[in-house]
């Protein structure tokens, strides 16, 4: 038998030209986001609780920590917008596990699309919500008092940095999402790692008030690396040693993570 | 002949469980193929294989003409697969789902939502066309699985259980839309574990147990190697199964089965029944029941593999699971 018998009026092509590779991987994105139409649950869920975290933390512990409810903004947003960005890592690999869970990434394999758009598509579309957060917190702060001390340049700047960083840090949450069995334990993994991993940096207390063991720890924790690059961008000090850190430990969790999360995706499908 | 689709001695373990002993198959073009067995038989591994989706670890399978592994994108671009682990999205509406897939093929928004709509029009879904896919019916929710795998105008489609679970009404329907696609020249390779479903649809029939094609042919052909007709005895007295039990056996020559108080043997010689029938008289032994009909494939099954086709092995789904 010849394919031409059986295919008179198409003849396949062999392969995927890289442009159509980025439509897939877009239409996929459309696909994510369009969710939230039907779900504003998910955005209202994006948008209560960094919202929620910033008055809280203000009001409550500002004062008891910083003296004044607006000085402690001004030190405390930055960290919050890390801390938060890291929580929203983790839509990434909840999204991707349900798909792999529910069948919904075999019916994509098994279509004649590039064989990564399914996964680009995606972290495109949590890219996107990331960038919605982002914009949300800086809104938030901006009505609250905080002031931005670098003008746009300044908040260009740090947009572009904890999206950098956030786009490396997702491959922790691919990672997970291929490892564990449902999309729930995605979330236990997030609170388990996320909420010491941020509450042990200088996110919302300076290390010099933390106990000595512990400031060891909080001046090596990438969280603090990051939180200081945007401060640094956001509101002045210093600015290329923290951005430069941010950049390496995003470059090393990529190059670490990526490849194990590949090559985990790999062997689940 | 023309085959859609052809497997040589397709083996693929998952750790210690060998889930494809060797298959092979060959389906002609525009036929349905059927391939019956219980869970964990190997059915859905198979289609899994040919559908591109897993690479066999010995053999090789063409669909189209192009190899599943070295020409898996052109494959892709000839078949449609419906299974239960290839699915739709849940949270989409029918007609986002249909035109997700539609742009996803390179069609234009507008030729794609046009598809959507005509293929929500066949398969009746054109009132729960904007409602999230989640909230649909399990017979709904199978018709859009399989709109969803007819976008791009398959050639060969792949049907992994596409009723299971199914009320009858729900089933026919689903039956009726596969006949009248062969009847356009698709291609169907079907799997089930119904025996009735596969007597329905497919041409031909291959069973499948433990990995391996066991038996292959016609639905008539099959039900012929069993001898073709089964005696049916139930006595009023169940006191009296026994009895019957030897009766049957020794004039049949088979081995009879007892279920629901009622005694089944295999027959390929009609003079069997008036045998049994003088035989129970002799022995005093009043009938409630007396019939002899076609083997269901139930019993081809049976008769073929030695268990019961409900009689699902211990690793039932480990196909799935460690897939």
């Amino acid at each position: 038998m010849t394919a031409a018998t059986l295919t008179p009026a198409l003849s396949p092509a062999r392969r995927l030209g890289p442009a159509a590779g980025l439509r897939h991987t877009f239409t996929l994105a459309w696909r994510s986001l369009v969710q939230i139409k039907h779900n504003p649950m998910e955005l209202l869920d994006l948008s209560i609780q960094p919202v929620m975290f910033v008055l809280l933390f203000t009001y409550v512990f500002g004062t008891a920590i910083a003296g004044s409810s607006g000085e402690y903004l001004t030190f405390m947003l930055p960290g919050i917008m890390v801390q938060n960005a890291l929580f929203a890592t983790m839509t990434t690999g909840f999204g991707l596990n349900n798909d792999l869970t529910k069948g919904v990434f075999d019916r994509l394999r098994a279509l004649p699309i590039a064989r990564w758009a399914p996964l680009a598509g995606r972290i495109l579309a949590d890219t996107v919500k990331q960038a919605w957060s982002i914009a949300l917190l800086l809104g938030v702060g901006a009505v609250l008092g905080f002031r931005v001390g670098n003008g746009v340049l300044g908040v260009v700047g740090a947009f572009a940095l904890l999206l950098a960083f956030t786009l490396a840090a997702s491959w922790i949450s691919v990672l997970v999402g291929v490892l564990v069995s449902e999309p729930d334990k995605v979330q236990i993994f997030g609170f388990m790692v996320i909420f010491p991993l941020t509450f042990t940096s200088n996110i919302f207390v300076p290390t010099d008030r933390m106990p000595g063991w512990l400031q060891n720890w909080v001046e090596v924790n990438p969280v603090t690396v990051v939180a200081d690059a945007l401060r640094g961008l956001l509101v002045g000090g210093p600015v290329a040693g923290p951005v430069l850190q941010t950049l390496l430990w995003g470059f090393g969790i990529a190059v670490i993570f990526a490849p194990l999360a590949v090559r985990g995706l790999k062997r689940r499908v | 002949m023309d085959y859609a689709i052809r497997a040589e001695g397709l083996v693929r373990r998952f750790g210690a469980t060998t889930a494809l002993a060797g298959v092979d198959l060959a389906v002609p073009t525009g036929s349905v193929f059927g391939l019956l067995g219980p869970n964990g038989a190997g059915k859905t591994t198979a289609v899994r294989v040919l559908a591109t989706l897993l690479r066999p670890d010995e053999g090789h399978a063409t669909v189209g003409g192009f190899d599943v592994v070295r020409d898996a994108h052109r494959v892709r671009q000839l078949i449609g697969l419906t299974g239960q682990y290839a699915s739709v999205d849940e949270t989409l509406t029918g007609a986002e789902n249909l035109l997700l897939i539609g742009r996803l093929l390179g069609l234009s928004r507008v030729d794609a939502k046009q598809r959507a709509r005509q293929l929500l029009t066949d398969f009746q879904l054109s009132d729960a066309a904007d409602r999230a896919a989640k909230t649909y019916s399990g017979g709904m929710r199978r018709r859009l699985d399989l709109a969803a795998s007819l976008v791009g105008r398959p050639q060969v489609l792949f049907l992994d259980e596409p009723t299971t679970g199914l009320d009858p009404r729900s089933r026919n329907d689903l039956w009726d839309i596969v006949r009248t696609l062969v009847a356009d020249g698709v291609t169907v390779l079907l799997t089930t574990q119904y025996l009735e479903e596969a007597d329905q649809l497919a041409g031909e029939i291959a069973v499948v147990d433990h990995g391996r094609v066991i038996a292959q042919g016609t639905p008539e052909e099959l039900k012929a190697k069993t001898g073709g007709q089964t005696l049916t005895v139930r006595p009023t007295d169940a006191t009296n199964l026994g009895a019957v039990v030897a009766i049957a056996g020794e004039v049949s020559g088979a081995t009879p089965e007892v279920a629901q108080n009622a005694v089944t043997v295999a027959v390929n010689d009609p003079s069997v029944l008036p045998a049994v029938v003088s035989r129970l008289d002799a022995a005093g032994i009043p009938v409630a029941e007396l019939a002899l009909r076609g083997a269901s494939l139930d019993e081809v099954f049976l008769s073929l593999t030695g268990h019961r086709a409900e009689d699902a092995p211990a690793d039932t789904d480990l196909e799935r699971t460690s897939a």
